[in-house]
């Protein structure tokens, strides 16, 4: 035969590209589609030196402004943390702050001074931030009834709720489970040179929970009323949907240390101004070693105080940068021309990199 | 079954009056049969006529109905079941369901059950299609008809499945057979037929069968209204060649022997009708005694990816003992302390009192926990893949072979990767890789080569040096190149005679290209079957014009009246058809026929030919009288006839093997010896069967004298007789005169040698096994270019030691005999390989049989391999599957096994891959088979182009898997270290659910179904892309291991990135702070579009299905998160809003996607740019090639890589023609530059020219 690498191109489809008049045969040739012939029209891009060198500058020219816009945002966000848990203690009960927190007799109330460092824009986001405290702790989250929280008539549900599901005569507990039975229960008074400073503690949960979530024919009932009581307790005449502070909580926090919205300020604050905050530290941490932070913070388009991203942005940009630059370095000194036959594995040494 | 002892009164005689024939093997069997007629194994009784007494106890025999299918409607439920849950992975999600059902299990049971039936749900569903397919192809065997005698002497057709034990049959010529019958007679007086069992055995020669004499007289549809009888015979089993019974009729018995049984998926051949007794019906029959039930395969890579699985299972269990250890720890020692969890109340998995119990109980919530990181969709991903890569298999036109209107079936899809990674092809020969097709192609006669044209090797070899010359002469001097003009460098003609090489101008070798291809086709189609014979000097009465006419009557009157074989009536013209034992002397006659001399009619005595006379130019009819026959058999290798002219002469008419002839000659008769031989090994290095041909003319007192010793011999009984009849025709055949050889070709496939040649660049070893003769089996190696006379052949036989000795004492001796002979090879071989000498082995079955015991076969096995090519010829089915088994087990590569008949079945199911040749008639083969083709030569592109796509693409889809599941998986293990590794889950349950099954299945379907490296052209192209399967480096360790890293890596990247950016701030200018629905979410969407993402970088051939898949899936996510959110608060939990009024909302949300998938995807993108830079795979390359458009720029550079990539092969067509060109350049240096001569004023220019071929 003739030299088959001339001719396979056209060689391996010769009889097969005449048309055949047989009507019988055509039945059971295979039909001639573009898909099952797989030569459907295809784009079939490869990493040539170019595409590499332009798709990491292209990452570079991308990542770094909008790194630099995130970094700008959290910088101009202004925020007050203060972590008050340790210095709430009085000095008497320095070694025994489990007893202190754990009497009923004593007094919890604890007197702050914060400083703004700069104008504080109205919204001024207040929150409350536990250290070591696993919300997310699997025993934790499973312990709440949804069905429970959402109607009235499913208040008897509450399988998953233990240990918190029954008062002791075997009436529901509502809001049941561990979530709700350790509320959160420190309150802040905020005044700016005696005069109080309003905030507001409505709309602080999400929508969806206040309207769809939590019924607002559901009341408290039979709470904080057992042996052990663990953390707020709730107005029994208000309904769920309006104690916004226990849905915030019923939100459980994804990582051990996290922050709760408290509320909002509505009122700029100047630079310099002294805010004091009067904190009933009632809750136990310490217990457990958990810090408690107070935040006071603005927020920018991106939301609160966090460099991570603009910084990340900058680095994986930076990265980008420089390896197409070290690419550029590579290709100029140690070219590879592309489709370069001597990398073929058959024109290699047989014992090099035959990957 | 067993018959009643007694009921039937049972006379038993011998029948001494009637053996069959003189040549009929000795029965060897001490016991008399009619001792064992009865007992325990020989209890079976037919009453022929009678088929309704089998329809009840005790003779009730199972039906006709013959079934391939694995399940029943019954069965199917419970045992596809098992089979599913005999996979580790699939057990495991199946325990894991079952624990979601408790509290144990950290997801709700839907998102674990969901996924798992609908997983083994498609697989079983695959397998119920799979079987129906199976379930029709019975179907249509069943459905057969055969014509069944209904009584009176009436016949009507039924369907195979409704005949029974005890029916009489009529079965026409070329049917076949629908049961094991006893033949009771034929449309032959004697009571012969003849039958092709090539499916059974795969022997080509038809087998004469012959009745009993008593029921020979029931030839006509009336006689058997009252035909009864009844059979004893022996009860079914699988051994094809011994059958015992008795037949009783009118009060005789007959005994029956395997002679006068026609075993069912034979062919009646040469005989008009037979009428037959069925005494074996459907599962009794031999041939389904014979077949095993196909083993189910798995390919290499799916076993290895079992292997994956367990490194991803102690992934898993190392995890969750890390898990549940560090919890233990912690509820033991910090967490009591933490009040808000009153673990004081009893609770099994943290239970400070019992650590150890709690962290049993945590380890297996982590067990079902991390199951993400078990691919549970991979088995039924890979499946939904491989069945529609088997459908663009089996739609590829250009796999469709128009003559049989075929196409190529995958019929189980689970080894299409396996395809890609063959290297070892072993091939049967008859119908596989030739077509049993006997043609004359070339003659010898009194010295001279009739109907030579060039070779095809010559003309590849010229053309090869000329271009290299025109290359050389180019770099010298460009201008002194072109000026030169047509030259030609023409060598003095050696013994071969036809070997040469010429340099010419390229315009020149465009011509001749042309012309070549002319010759190609001329080769392939003639127009009258069986003769494909090209030279004006014979043809049309030419030849009487020569002056030794005498000779060429002479050679022609052998090809007309030496053999066996007898003139059919065609309607066309005065042409005849012929029929004859061997395809062979069919071709000779009808050569004869074309060449005017026409052997009309055969009686008893008389042979009559019609011959073209040389003075008148008329046809006469002449009268030779049939004296003696002297039979061909394998050892006398020639046959002769012994006939007396008209006029009284005596001749005797010889052809046979030369080497046989060449020792018989007589001094006067040597007179063509040399050029005859010459001719000969040039026949046989075209791969032509060839016989030679010669004469002697007797005196009538000799011939009577000998007559008288022959016929003595004849009628002696007894051992000595085969003796006698040997040494009385050595007497006869001797000083013989030469008249020349015939060439017969076996003809080849339709682009057999073409394939076999890109098999052998693409790196595959060939090795024939067939059961047909050595000399065919060396012939076919010829033709097809796995042997070339410039190969080292090494023939290991067994040393016949006939004589002294028990049978284990020549056993042992054939043993040391072939041990010495494998070692003497082997050494051989190491001396030669210096030199780069390809070899060959032959074997021929008996040496094998004992080669392939176990003490010597490995030595036998090592010799094999190391050889280029292996032939093992008169191999039995049994052996082909013993060779493929140890080849299979001794080398550890993949073998693929392809053969058309029910010989090959074993070694088709034997092999990794087993391929049956569906353009022939039978079907055991395809039925065995794991893929059919209808020719051999779209073996190269099932390969090469189909099994190159499906490795890649199943290694890539594997890998991609592992990675995408790692990557999932272990976000939710690092999750667990903020959560004090208490089993809380990241994601919510139905976004767990979505990802495998909803998310993530298509694109990598898509990629599994569409990838392509390179088109299909290119893999044609570079051969040697091939190789990439046979090293298996797609799916090698070092790239499991990478992807698991690189999963590894981009799961941290996304965690840490999404809970640092969404650590304590606020995320959203409204203030609001995570939780962890948020986390989840924006993690899972991270997730999604890195895993979306990746696989676009993996993908290298993008259609728009690839395109609509991967972003339709991430597309998708977002329109699953906005569903599921509008959902009632009940059903999706906290999916509630989660992003039209959460994440959706915040720009950091985007913002936090967009980092991720880039950081996380960076690591592979540069990993795979360095390696492109620096260590780029050959595909690569290619996709380079091809992209920047070297073929069609750089013309010379592409064709030149192309020729690179081919392996250099040691069998195969291009391999002749390098060892050809190669030796006319050494005989150029030789010669020097005397050689060079005018093209034009060349003889052999002139030949050429005159050769009818280059008109």
């Amino acid at each position: 035969m003739v030299e088959r690498g001339e001719t396979s191109s056209t060689g391996g489809s010769d009889g097969t590209q005449d048309p055949f008049p047989s009507a019988k045969k055509i039945t059971k040739r295979p039909k001639y589609s573009r898909f099952t012939q797989q030569e459907l029209p295809a784009c079939k891009p490869i990493l040539t030196p170019g595409w590499v060198i332009t798709a990491l500058i292209l990452v570079g020219v991308i990542f770094i402004p909008i790194g630099l816009a995130s970094l700008f945002a959290s910088q101009r966000v202004v925020e007050i943390v203060d972590r008050y848990d340790e210095d709430c203690i009085p000095p008497s009960f320095k070694d025994r702050a489990l007893g202190f927190i754990q009497d009923d007799n004593t007094d919890k109330t604890c007197i702050r001074k914060l400083t703004v460092p700069k104008l504080m824009k109205s919204p001024i986001y207040v929150y409350y931030q536990l250290s070591n405290f696993y919300q997310n702790h699997r025993r934790y989250v499973k312990s709440r009834s949804d069905k429970q929280l959402r109607s009235r008539k499913d208040e008897s549900k509450t399988t998953n709720c233990e240990p918190e599901a029954f008062a002791g005569d075997k009436q529901p507990i509502v809001p049941c489970g561990l979530i709700a039975w350790s509320l959160f229960n420190d309150t802040y008074k905020f005044s700016v040179t005696n005069q109080p400073l309003a905030v507001n503690k409505r709309n602080i949960a999400w929508d969806s929970d206040r309207e769809h979530k939590f019924g607002s024919d559901v009341y408290p009932k039979n709470f904080q009323n057992g042996r052990l009581i663990g953390g707020a307790k709730l107005n029994s005449s208000i309904p769920l949907n309006e104690q916004e502070d226990l849905i915030v909580w019923m939100r459980t926090a994804a990582l051990p240390t996290f922050r709760k919205l408290y509320g909002r300020i509505e009122v700029d604050l100047e630079a310099g101004k002294e805010i004091t905050v009067m904190i009933q530290n009632n809750y136990n941490t310490y217990d457990f070693g958990g810090k408690k932070h107070l935040v006071l913070s603005t927020t920018s388009w991106l939301g609160g105080k966090n460099d991570f991203l603009g910084a990340a942005y900058l680095a994986v940009g930076g990265i980008c940068l420089f390896l197409a630059v070290a690419f550029i370095l590579v290709y100029v000194l140690k070219p590879r021309p592309l489709g370069d036959p001597s990398y073929l594995s058959w024109n290699r040494n047989p014992l090099g990199h035959l990957n | 079954m067993r018959e009643p002892s007694g009921r039937t009164k049972r006379k038993i005689r011998w029948s001494k009056l009637y053996t069959f024939s003189c040549f009929r093997p000795p029965n060897t069997d001490p016991v008399p049969i009619e001792n064992r007629i009865g007992r325990p194994g020989f209890s079976r009784v037919v009453f022929c006529n009678n088929p309704h007494l089998h329809r009840m106890k005790p003779h009730k025999y199972p039906t006709n109905y013959v079934s391939t299918t694995k399940y029943n409607v019954v069965t199917f439920l419970p045992r596809s079941l098992f089979e599913q849950f005999r996979r580790v992975a699939n057990l495991y999600f199946l325990l894991a369901a079952v624990l979601s059902l408790t509290s144990l299990a950290p997801f709700t049971p839907p998102s674990l059950i969901v996924p798992l039936v609908f997983v083994v749900g498609i697989s079983m569903l695959k397998e119920a299609v799979e079987d129906w397919h199976r379930f029709l192809q019975d179907l249509e065997v069943n459905s057969r008809v055969v014509k069944t005698h209904i009584g009176d002497g009436v016949f009507v057709e039924k369907a195979w499945q409704q005949v029974s034990v005890g029916d009489i049959v009529k079965v026409q010529k070329d049917q076949y057979f629908p049961g094991d019958l006893l033949l009771l007679s034929s449309s032959y007086e004697d009571g012969v037929c003849y039958v092709e069992t090539m499916n059974l055995d795969g022997e080509t020669n038809l087998k004469a069968k012959r009745c009993v004499e008593a029921t020979l007289g029931l030839n006509e549809d009336a006689t058997m209204n009252r035909f009864e009888a009844s059979i004893y015979c022996e009860d079914p089993n699988p051994n094809l060649y011994s059958f015992m019974g008795n037949l009783e009729f009118e009060n005789e018995s007959h005994p029956l022997s395997t002679a006068q049984v026609l075993l069912r998926d034979s062919k009646l051949r040469n005989t008009e009708y037979i009428y037959g007794v069925v005494i074996f019906t459907g599962p009794d029959t031999k041939t389904v005694r014979n077949s095993m039930k196909s083993p189910s395969k798995r390919s290499r890579i799916e076993r290895k990816m079992d292997r994956v699985i367990y490194v991803l299972f102690s992934m898993l269990i190392l995890i969750s003992l890390v898990t549940s250890m560090a919890s233990a720890v912690l509820v033991s020692s910090q967490m009591t302390s933490w009040w808000y969890l009153r673990l004081q109340d009893k609770d099994l998995f943290f239970s400070p009192s019992k650590p150890v119990l709690s962290a049993i109980m945590q380890f297996i919530r982590a067990l079902v926990l991390y199951g993400y990181l078990i691919p549970i969709s991979l088995y039924v991903s890979i499946e939904v893949v491989k069945v529609l890569q088997a459908v663009l298999i089996n739609n590829d036109i250009q796999m469709f072979d128009e003559a049989t209107c075929q196409s190529v079936r995958a019929r189980t899809s689970n080894l299409n990767e396996e395809l890609g990674q063959v290297s070892i092809i072993l091939s049967d020969k008859t119908g596989t890789l030739t077509c049993n097709q006997m043609e004359f192609r070339k003659c010898s006669i009194a010295g001279v080569s009739y109907g030579g044209d060039l070779n095809e090797v010559d003309l590849a070899a010229s053309r090869r040096m000329n271009s290299d010359m025109v290359a050389y002469r180019s770099s010298v001097d460009e201008s002194d190149a072109m000026s030169q003009g047509i030259e030609i460098c023409e060598f003095p003609e050696d013994d071969i005679g036809n070997q040469m090489g010429y340099v010419g101008a390229p315009e020149y070798l465009e011509s001749l290209n042309l012309k070549n291809q002319k010759i190609s086709d001329v080769h392939r189609e003639s127009s009258i079957k069986g003769f494909n014979f090209q030279d004006d000097r014979l043809m049309d009465g030419q030849w009487t014009r020569y002056s030794n006419v005498y000779h060429m009557t002479m050679f022609f009157k052998v090809m007309a009246l030496c053999h066996t074989g007898i003139p059919i009536e065609d309607d066309r013209a005065d042409k005849l058809k012929f029929e004859a034992e061997s395809p062979e002397e069919v071709a000779f006659l009808i050569a004869a026929q074309e060449f005017g001399i026409q052997f009309c009619k055969r009686t008893q005595s008389v042979m009559v030919l019609k011959e073209l006379d040389r003075d008148s130019g008329s046809v006469l009819e002449r009268e030779y009288k049939l004296l003696n026959l002297l039979e061909f058999s394998s050892s006398r290798k020639r046959m002769s006839v012994i006939v007396s002219t008209q006029d009284g002469q005596i001749i005797l008419l010889c052809k046979g093997a030369d080497s046989i002839i060449f020792e018989r000659l007589a001094d006067d008769g040597k007179s063509y010896e040399e050029a005859t031989s010459s001719h000969l090994l040039c026949y046989a290095e075209d791969g032509f069967r060839a016989l030679a041909f010669a004469y002697r003319t007797i005196e009538r007192a000799e011939y009577e004298h000998w007559d008288s010793v022959f016929t003595k011999a004849k009628t002696t009984v007894g051992p000595e007789r085969d003796e006698l009849l040997e040494s009385a025709s050595e007497m006869i055949e001797k000083d013989l005169i030469l008249l020349g050889a015939a060439a017969i070709e076996d003809k080849l496939q339709k682009g057999v040698p073409e394939c076999i040649d890109k098999l052998a660049q693409a790196g595959l070893k060939i090795w024939l096994l067939t059961g047909d003769k050595k000399e065919t089996a060396i012939n076919i190696g010829f033709a097809c270019s796995l042997l070339r006379q410039d190969m080292a052949q090494f023939h290991l036989s067994s040393v016949k030691d006939s004589g002294c000795g028990n049978q284990s004492e020549a056993i042992l001796a054939a043993k040391k005999a072939l041990v010495s002979q494998i070692e003497s090879f082997s050494q051989g071989i190491q001396v030669e390989n210096k030199k780069h000498m390809p070899f060959a082995l032959v074997v021929d079955g008996q040496a094998l049989e004992i080669a392939l015991r176990s003490d010597v076969k490995d030595q036998f096995l090592r010799l094999a391999v190391e050889c280029s090519s292996v032939i093992c010829c008169r191999v039995s089915p049994k052996q082909k599957a013993l060779i493929t088994r140890l080849v299979k087990e001794f080398t550890g590569k993949t073998t693929l096994a392809i053969g058309d008949g029910a010989n090959d079945v074993g070694m088709i199911q034997e092999a990794d891959i087993g391929v049956g040749i569906s353009g022939m008639e039978g079907m055991q083969a395809v039925m065995a088979s794991d893929f059919s083709l209808p020719q051999f030569r779209f073996l190269e592109r099932l390969l090469i182009v189909h099994g190159h796509w499906c490795y890649k693409r199943i290694s890539k889809m594997i890998l991609y898997f592992i990675y995408k599941n790692i990557v999932f998986g272990l976000t939710l293990f690092y999750y667990e270290f903020y959560t004090s590794f208490s089993g809380q889950v990241l994601y919510d349950d139905w976004y767990m659910t979505a990802f495998n099954v909803l998310l993530t299945s298509l694109p990598v379907i898509s990629l599994g179904v569409l990838e392509q490296d390179v088109p299909s052209d290119v893999c044609h192209q570079f051969p040697a892309l091939y190789q990439q399967g046979q090293r298996g480096i797609c799916f090698s360790w070092k790239r499991i291991i990478s992807w698991i890293i690189n999963g590894a890596i981009a799961s941290l990247i996304i965690f840490l990135s999404t809970i640092h950016a969404l650590s304590s701030a606020a995320f959203s200018e409204k203030g609001n702070v995570a939780d962890i629905a948020h986390l989840g979410t924006i993690t899972y969407t991270c997730v999604i579009w890195t895993v979306n993402c990746q696989i676009a970088l993996v993908i290298s051939h993008f259609t728009w299905i690839q395109h609509l898949f991967i972003w339709g899936s991430i597309l998708l996510w977002y329109i699953f998160l906005l569903a599921y959110g509008a959902l009632p608060p009940s059903y999706s939990n906290t999916g509630f809003h989660v992003l039209t009024e959460a994440i959706g909302r915040a720009p950091s949300f985007w913002i936090i996607t967009l980092l991720v998938v880039v950081a996380s995807l960076l690591p592979y993108f540069v990993y795979m740019a360095l390696q492109r830079t620096f260590y780029p795979m050959d595909d690569h390359v290619i996709q380079e090639m091809k992209h920047c458009k070297k073929d069609v720029f750089d013309k010379q550079m592409w064709l030149r890589e192309q020729r690179n990539s081919k392996r250099t092969t040691q069998v195969g067509f291009s391999a002749r023609v390098d060892a050809k060109t190669h030796h006319l350049k050494e005989a150029m240096q030789q010669s020097g530059a005397s050689i060079y001569r005018s093209f034009t004023n060349s003889p052999i220019y002139k030949t050429l020219r005159s050769s009818p071929l280059f008109q």
